[in-house]
């Protein structure tokens, strides 16, 4: 299905929130020869989730899991937003009106596109949604 | 010096003595209502006939907290549901309470036993006291209760929580004594401290429920300004009421009219003599709904040799440990067990665990580390809060508690050979 290739395998690690945890994954990426497109810490009293969308996904989810990490897949969506004031209103006006819920967003802005990346509760709307007010998402393979 | 009952409380040996034995007697007669103890009265082939004096009570067999557990509900009661009036429960050492019986009986002794203890530090109907524990199924709150007011005390059921209107009470009803745990009575005074809130009426604070140190007793006449007497008891001897200082403090007056008391080395369970620290074991004499043989208190102590002045019968000395590896959590009894018990029934949780006990402005603190189970891991933090959250509620439905859970990685806490060491005391020791 068309909606499916928008889909993007975000990485996903339970750590506890204490030194040194994520200076081992970024070791394991660097011996692995895996780049980070986009990460985030989320945390809550003494642990936390760490998130990151890579070029090689499974390598780093196997590579994770090896080192004893608890690691988990989680499907989330990259939209291309303009970037100048306005672009980040646009999308979340557009999931805002087909009343869908961002469970959690982080985002990048390199020289040549700003992406926002979204948890949503309905990802199959919101990827219909997103597409028919005229932006852009940006495929797993795009990553690589 | 006033007494409750001037009689009982400076009876002479020889009399103790005959007085002892015959409660003894009368105890063993009952405890024959008991399945459990019919069966190990036999296997020890002794009846209430062989028992002609005190010392004659090591044929008896012992009981021990793991007994009465597998008697839940109503297993240790000696007379028939309808003579009992009251049911206490107190935390056993796995899933299940232990729980305890009184009949109108029991409920008259106990209540004389406060009045005992109340009237030895020199409270009376001219006091105001405040009983800041809990008032539901753990057996300070309603024990001092009926107590006090027996005693002539004007009492308040302040019970527990709320610190603020506990301290605005003590001050506009000018309460002059007060029960509670020794943190408590700390905390207490701390926020009384930042309310700016005089307390000066206040002369007498009784603690109980936790061990406290002779520091804390300085800590605490300093800052709330009161005479601190220790009190101890525990629910399968009716509760608190069992043991209390005396204005002489040096030591606990034990009841020996009520409680026939041996000191034993808990490893060997052989007797040990006056002056010689092991456990206490404590065959209460009075009690009617639950008699108890040689019942194992789990709590370190020794006789004392030295008479005291007041009159009263031989001491204790105060408490500084346990036999076995139950903790005191701000008054509340947990067993490590327990706690294994919980975590083990969730299926989050991974086998691993570690429990830190830690003292943080006077208060108890547990902190409760625990693998989740990998394949539980969603990616999602929300799922992780929901789970932690969960593992706390069950936490607290089991030991009335509230804990501190922390999610640990899997596969990150010790792993142990042999005996595990899950349980890290961290509160400075006595």
């Amino acid at each position: 299905m068309e909606k499916e290739s928008y889909l993007i395998k975000q990485v996903s690690l339970f750590s506890e929130n204490k030194p040194g945890r994520l200076a081992t994954m970024a070791k394991a990426f660097l011996d692995e020869g895996i780049n980070i497109k986009a990460f985030s810490i989320a945390e809550a009293d003494g642990f936390g989730v760490i998130r990151v969308l890579v070029d090689k996904t499974r390598e780093a989810y196997d590579k994770l899991a090896e080192l004893g990490f608890n690691v988990a897949y989680t499907d989330v969506i990259a939209v291309i937003m303009r970037d100048e004031p306005g672009g980040l209103y646009e999308i979340a006006q557009t999931l805002a009106n087909a009343s869908i819920n961002i469970e959690y967003s982080y985002a990048y802005s390199g020289k040549d596109k700003a992406v926002l990346i979204l948890r949503v509760d309905h990802v199959e709307e919101a990827i219909e949604h997103i597409l028919n007010a005229g932006f852009n998402l940006v495929r797993q393979q795009e990553f690589l | 010096m006033r007494y409750w009952d001037k009689a009982i409380e400076t009876i002479q040996p020889e009399e103790l003595e005959k007085l002892q034995v015959k409660r003894l007697q009368e105890t063993i007669k009952r405890a024959c209502h008991v399945p459990f103890y019919q069966h190990r009265l036999q296997e020890a082939g002794i009846s209430a006939d062989d028992i002609t004096k005190t010392s004659d009570i090591k044929n008896l067999p012992f009981t021990k907290k793991q007994d009465l557990r597998e008697g839940y509900p109503f297993g240790f009661f000696a007379v028939p549901l309808k003579e009992i009036v009251r049911i206490h429960t107190t935390s056993g050492t796995t899933g299940k309470p232990t729980v305890v019986g009184y009949t109108k009986g029991d409920l008259d002794n106990w209540s004389d036993l406060i009045a005992r203890n109340l009237t030895m530090i020199g409270l009376s109907d001219d006091d105001i006291f405040q009983n800041m524990v809990n008032y539901g199924m753990f057996t300070g709150g309603l024990g001092f209760h009926y107590g006090a007011e027996k005693a002539g005390l004007t009492t308040i059921p302040s019970a527990t929580g709320n610190t603020k209107r506990q301290i605005e009470m003590i001050h506009d009803f000018c309460v002059t004594a007060i029960h509670c745990t020794p943190s408590y009575a700390l905390h207490l005074a701390e926020v009384a401290e930042e309310l700016q809130i005089p307390l000066d009426s206040l002369k007498t604070g009784i603690f109980g429920a936790e061990p406290w140190s002779d520091q804390m007793r300085t800590e605490l006449e300093e800052k709330l300004r009161v005479t601190a007497f220790d009190s101890y008891g525990m629910s399968e001897l009716y509760g608190p009421g069992v043991a209390f200082e005396c204005p002489e403090h040096n030591g606990l007056h034990i009841w020996h009219d009520s409680f026939l008391v041996e000191i034993i080395d808990p490893a060997t369970g052989e007797p040990l003599g006056p002056n010689e620290r092991g456990e206490l074991v404590i065959t209460p004499l009075t009690k009617e709904a639950m008699p108890l043989l040689r019942y194992r208190t789990g709590d370190i102590t020794m006789l004392l040799d030295d008479v005291c002045p007041c009159g009263r019968g031989r001491k204790i000395a105060r408490f500084t440990g346990r036999s076995d590896d139950m903790l005191v959590i701000r008054g509340i009894n947990v067993f490590p067990s327990q706690i294994e018990h919980v975590l083990l029934s969730i299926p989050e949780v991974a086998g691993s665990y570690m429990v830190y006990v830690d003292r943080v402005n006077h208060m108890d603190e547990m902190i409760i580390e625990v693998e989740i189970n990998r394949q539980f891991f969603s990616g999602e933090l929300a799922d992780l809060k929901t789970i932690r959250e969960r593992i706390q509620r069950a936490l607290r439905d089991v030991l009335e508690l509230r804990t501190n859970v922390r999610l640990v990685e899997p596969g990150s806490l010790p792993r142990f050979e042999g005996k595990a060491k899950r349980v890290i005391d961290r509160r400075e020791k006595m």
